[in-house]
């Protein structure tokens, strides 16, 4: 029963998908063509989160710790 | 915005309209929807300006491809790319009396919906959400068409000729005398087709010079008669009082365009029950403005008459004012009485005038006999003319199942216009897509509704319209609110942050029919 009510919920978020989009009213070959750009599209964007949003994150991080927290190690070698 | 007891004692009793506003994500979705949709349609239209897909449509001959264009495309974007999707979800052929059950002609398309084809089987026993049928009169007892089928022995179906040569029949002067009694007027006069009853009348009310303030969403021919007139049109906000007083004050303060001179006339142009968002005018404010502000009310009751008011009489005694306050009452039989054609009520002296001055009397066709004692024998009911009671049941049973129905769709967390009281209950769908996929899903549950999009709605809030009737039964109603399609597909509302466990419990034998 857990599979079958897995698989209703599943279809249940495709079909309101479909509504949302107003994929539901185009010809089979349309949906595939929109379906194909909207996967393209999703996986750039989760793509460029998971490289820049990082990186991101820990510089500002550490540039409003730098602001509150003071100083810390410098990164400039003393020359001998 | 609800309203209680406003405007200090105009109002006997509480006026509760219902407007809600939808979430902003509702809004931004329905947007996407569209811009999908023209998106795709873009492309379309450029395959079939590139020959890349045959083009169903009329196109002109290569020959005149140089002269001026016969067939605006850009125009017809809309129907061509949109409407033509879904269009299975009008014009469906009925092959019965269309009461609280119809039968369905099955049709396919194999095209998407360029063209259609019978497969010759009838889906029996749809429940009727769609027909105007309020108090239950469209129906094929023998008994109660007894009369009718007398008269049409009598007279046969045809009349031949205009109100003023040769079609004036006994059976209208019965039918007058039975409107004017039943509204409590002076006189009345009756027209063969409702549509014609306003378009053809304003114009003969009002000319140049006159001033009319009409409701921004007043029926088509309500509209269409204002511009016959060739009077000057003005438009204030939906039953919208300080809209009306400001146009009120406008137009006594500074008169006519260019020359300043007051107007000849102010006619205000209302409806009782506004067929699209099922709400009801707010008659008594109107009435003190116009008294106030001398200028005259024209209410058209199509969809009121028979449907509000403790024993049918409409708006008027919905709010329990006296119809001698409004100066022209016009109704029309297609709603609540089964039949065809529309009347116009009010004082002797207008009634006369409209007699000699109207230009559907001189030029239509007047109602055809049958329809005619149609009408009488449903009124004759309504009344309690006839003996019994069933008037009065008819009239209760459907103010009780309006009740029922709004609270029940209220209940479950959909967003419903219109007053409590109104039998029109439209229910908002809002996204393009879900405007298809109602109409279907509702259909394969044996259930028919009438959904409406752009253009007769605003852009983003189309909606599926149910018309509540007297013989609707409660197991009706709640097969209808209690489809697993409503929970499916209208997830907005206040109801918009439940949990989907609920709904997919629902879903347990649809997933086999969504996918066969």
């Amino acid at each position: 029963m857990d599979i079958k009510h897995a698989k209703d919920y599943l279809y249940w978020l495709y079909f309101q998908y479909l509504l949302i989009t107003c994929c539901y009213v185009l010809e089979p070959w349309e949906q595939s063509m929109f379906h194909t750009i909207f996967i393209t599209v999703f996986a750039m964007v989760v793509y460029t989160g998971y490289v820049f949003v990082p990186i991101h994150i820990h510089l500002a991080f550490e540039f409003f710790s730098q602001i509150f927290g003071g100083q810390h190690e410098s990164t400039v070698a003393i020359m001998n | 915005t609800k309203n209680g007891i406003s405007n200090g004692g105009l109002y006997k009793r509480p006026f509760n309209e219902h407007f809600e506003q939808a979430p902003m994500y509702v809004a931004v979705f329905t947007y996407l929807g569209f811009g999908v949709g023209t998106l795709f349609g873009y492309l379309r239209d450029f395959m079939r300006a590139w020959g890349l897909e045959k083009c169903h449509l009329a196109t002109e001959r290569e020959e005149q491809k140089d002269f001026v264009p016969l067939y605006q495309d850009f125009e017809n974007f809309y129907t061509r790319n949109l409407y033509m999707r879904i269009r299975d979800n009008w014009n469906r052929p009925i092959c019965s009396v269309p009461g609280p059950q119809f039968d369905l002609m099955e049709r396919v398309t194999d095209d998407f919906n360029w063209t259609f084809r019978f497969t010759g089987r009838c889906i029996k026993d749809v429940i009727n959400m769609g027909s105007y049928n309020y108090l239950g009169f469209a129906e094929t007892d023998a008994n109660a068409l007894k009369t009718v089928a007398d008269v049409l022995q009598r007279y046969g179906t045809g009349v031949c000729s205009t109100r003023q040569e040769m079609g004036n029949i006994d059976k209208h002067v019965e039918l007058e005398n039975l409107v004017a009694r039943f509204l409590d007027v002076e006189a009345a006069m009756v027209f063969g087709m409702g549509f014609a009853t306003n378009s053809m009348n304003i114009p003969a009310l009002v000319g140049k010079g006159c001033l009319i303030l009409s409701d921004e969403l007043n029926h088509t021919s309500l509209v269409l008669g204002a511009r016959l007139s060739g009077a000057t049109i003005r438009v204030f906000k939906h039953n919208n009082m300080q809209s009306l007083e400001k146009l009120l004050r406008d137009a006594i303060a500074h008169g006519q365009p260019r020359s300043h001179r007051a107007w000849k006339k102010i006619l205000i142009l209302v409806e009782g029950i506004y067929s699209m968002e099922g709400s009801i005018v707010r008659l008594p404010e109107i009435v003190t403005l116009k008294k106030k502000y001398k200028a005259y009310l024209y209410l058209d009751e199509a969809h009121s008459i028979g449907a509000v008011g403790p024993t049918g009489r409409g708006v008027v005694e919905y709010f329990g004012m006296d119809p001698d306050d409004v100066d022209v009452l016009m109704g029309t039989f297609t709603k609540s009485f089964g039949a065809a054609g529309g009347y116009i009520a009010g004082k002797k002296e207008l009634v006369d005038f409209l007699r000699t001055h109207s230009h559907s009397a001189t030029y239509a066709t007047s109602m055809c006999p049958p329809v005619a004692e149609q009408i009488i024998r449903a009124m004759k009911c309504v009344m309690g003319l006839d003996g019994t009671t069933q008037g009065l049941q008819r009239v209760c049973q459907l103010s009780e199942n309006t009740r029922y129905f709004r609270q029940r769709l209220h209940e479950m967390g959909f967003i419903v216009y219109g007053n409590d009281d109104s039998p029109v209950v439209p229910l908002l769908l809002y996204m393009p897509g879900k405007i298809g996929a109602f109409a279907r899903r509702m259909l394969d549950k044996n259930i028919g509704v009438v959904v409406v999009g752009f253009p007769a709605t605003p852009i983003g809030e189309s909606r599926a319209r149910f018309c509540v009737s007297a013989a609707h039964t409660r197991e009706m109603l709640d097969t209808v609110s209690g489809a697993d399609v409503l929970m499916k597909l209208t997830s907005d509302g206040k109801g918009a942050g439940r949990s989907y466990k609920s709904v997919a419990l629902n879903l347990s034998n649809s997933f086999c029919i969504c996918f066969s």
